[in-house]
């Protein structure tokens, strides 16, 4: 049998999503008895929000004020230490757990998978690479813990109204003090997590200006949408780093998902194949995007983009 | 510091649109252009503006794999590295064993600093350098978009999904890069000749030591399911006609 740890992601006060989703992944392992471990310091409520999802048998609890806010260096050792009798332990594929779960692995003296985006055997997973360009099976040796991440777009988070028991665990191990938080400076933006929202709109290099994206700002807002952008905009500066979308930005999965202005890189699709439904807007008929476009819309986007926030907004 | 150790990957080209062979038994690379994973090169850009800042003596370019593996070195000597290590091997190790590498370069070496890129585009792990920082018990920043270096102690800014968090950490560490630390420099003619004259030293990876641990084996290679071309619409009015038939406004 197949026992599972999972490492929840948070902030303190809510659990985020990524961890419903890492959980999809591992109930889709055979008659696997699934864990929760949420490190933190006052985590009460995020400790209940875990036991709340189907599929998990219990939820652990490890406080400790040096938990918060996470530092992977501090939160590895702990969960090597937890780890001892799981066969598996899966944490998410987003900056935290990319960050945490390789030093896990190595700490535990095994290999890690990255992003899985299925699970063929209980040792057996399909991962992307190049960029999405190629999906590999990867097998893990039946004979080690198998360490890995999953990529979240690939998952849909699983149901709430479940009641899984709360347990503190005490953990003994000697955390590391060359690592400290200083600051982390969020953008003031009220508009939905990108990896949580049902519609994305994206702006790209053609926007041409910081202030021109106001135009998707307002179309964002109109729609209740997250903002994302693709790498070419964030280097010229249009934007933050954390809006980009693709290889090397977040990977998402909303249910509408609007590209203005990007052509479509390799690099920026493989952060959008698994969105419902893409809509791209562009002037450039033979733009890239348009293959993988469920709806296009080839013209001038200073004009298409105003004139669908009123239609919209009506 | 004394000594920064950078890796470099010898990777598929970043243009290049990588294409699953026809057997499914990988990637085809046959004929295909190979260059440094762009993520390394920002390392060793950082590292030479350290270096230039008067703030390390040295810059060491370490690659492992196959002597082909040289001309990725070579072009990290032009752009200002003073010595090259090749690790050789047949193929790239696993990634804890290229941890394991690194870590046995680090003692050799009494390197402070490693910086590594964040990830290698051609298989997306992002791990490399946490699974050094584990077995070297040393700090991690990773995904970093700024380093500033303060004796013994680093802060380093790093990009993470809710924006931008700033560690700080002591020295001896490993950074991993971002796109956004800084924008590599152009080789030019004369340091290519210059880095004909750089050391350039080859270790077999059984003379460090090293088994392979529990690996992580690779069985079918298939392209990705490709999304549909969809409906082009005239107009706005046709976009959210659209969007409605499909319940989305």
């Amino acid at each position: 049998m197949a026992k599972i740890l999972v490492i929840a992601e948070h902030d303190g006060a809510a659990l985020n999503p990524s961890t419903a989703k890492c959980v999809a992944c591992a109930a889709r392992i055979d008659s696997a008895d699934i864990n929760i471990v949420v490190l933190g310091s006052g985590v009460g409520d995020v400790a209940a929000q875990a036991a709340e999802l189907s599929s998990v048998s219990q939820v652990i609890t490890v406080e400790n004020e040096r938990n918060a806010p996470a530092i992977a260096a501090i939160l590895a050792p702990q969960i090597v230490a937890l780890a001892d009798g799981y066969s598996h332990v899966f944490g998410p594929s987003t900056a935290f757990g990319k960050d945490l779960m390789p030093r896990v692995a190595a700490l535990m003296g095994v290999n890690q998978i990255s992003d899985i985006m299925s699970v063929a055997g209980s040792h057996e997973f399909k991962r992307p690479i190049y960029a999405g360009n190629a999906i590999v099976t990867v097998k893990a040796p039946a004979d080690h813990p198998v360490v890995a991440t999953v990529r979240t777009a690939s998952y849909q988070a699983v149901d709430g109204g479940n009641s899984a028991a709360v347990e503190n665990a005490s953990i003994e191990v000697e955390l590391p003090s060359h690592t400290r938080f200083v600051e982390l400076q969020t953008g003031s933006s009220d508009r939905p997590d990108l990896q949580t929202a049902a519609k994305v709109i994206s702006g790209g290099r053609a926007l041409a200006s910081e202030e021109n994206f106001e135009i998707i700002y307002k179309l964002a807002d109109t729609l209740g949408a997250g903002v994302g952008s693709s790498r070419a905009a964030v280097d010229a500066g249009y934007v933050p780093p954390e809006t980009q979308v693709g290889q090397t930005g977040q990977i998402i999965a909303p249910d509408l998902y609007i590209a203005v202005g990007i052509s479509g890189a390799i690099q920026h699709v493989t952060g959008i194949k698994d969105a419902g439904t893409i809509v791209a807007i562009n002037k450039d008929e033979e733009a890239p995007i348009f293959e993988i476009a469920d709806i296009g819309l080839v013209g001038d986007l200073f004009t298409i983009v105003p004139e669908l926030t009123d239609a919209l907004g009506e | 510091m004394d000594k920064i150790l950078v890796g470099l990957k010898r990777a598929v080209d970043y243009n290049v649109r990588v294409q699953v062979k026809s057997d499914g038994s990988g990637v085809e690379t046959d004929g295909v252009k190979m260059s440094i994973n762009p993520f390394d090169e920002i390392a060793l850009e950082e590292a030479l503006r350290i270096k230039e800042r008067g703030e390390a003596n040295e810059v060491v370019v370490v690659s492992i794999g196959s002597s082909d593996a040289q001309q990725q070195l070579r072009t990290g000597l032009a752009m200002g590295a003073d010595r090259a290590i090749l690790v050789e091997a047949d193929g790239v190790p696993d990634t804890l064993s290229v941890a394991r590498v690194f870590k046995a370069l680090v003692d050799r070496e009494a390197a402070e600093l490693v910086i590594l890129g964040k990830q290698a585009i051609d298989d997306d792990n992002s791990q490399t350098g946490q699974m050094l920082a584990a077995i070297w018990e040393r700090p991690q920043a990773t995904f970093a978009s700024e380093v500033m270096l303060d004796g013994d102690k680093a802060r380093v800014t790093r990009e993470v999904d809710s924006g931008l968090e700033t560690l700080e950490i002591d020295l001896p560490a490993v950074v991993t890069v971002d796109l956004r630390l800084n924008e590599p420099r152009y080789v030019k003619l004369p340091d290519i000749m210059k880095a004909k004259k750089k050391p350039l030293e080859s270790i077999a990876l059984a003379d460090l030591g090293i088994e392979p641990g529990p690996r992580l084996e690779e069985g079918a290679f298939e392209p990705p399911a490709g999304r549909q071309k969809g409906i082009m619409v005239d107009d706005v009015a046709g976009l959210v006609a659209a969007l409605k038939d499909k319940g989305l406004v």
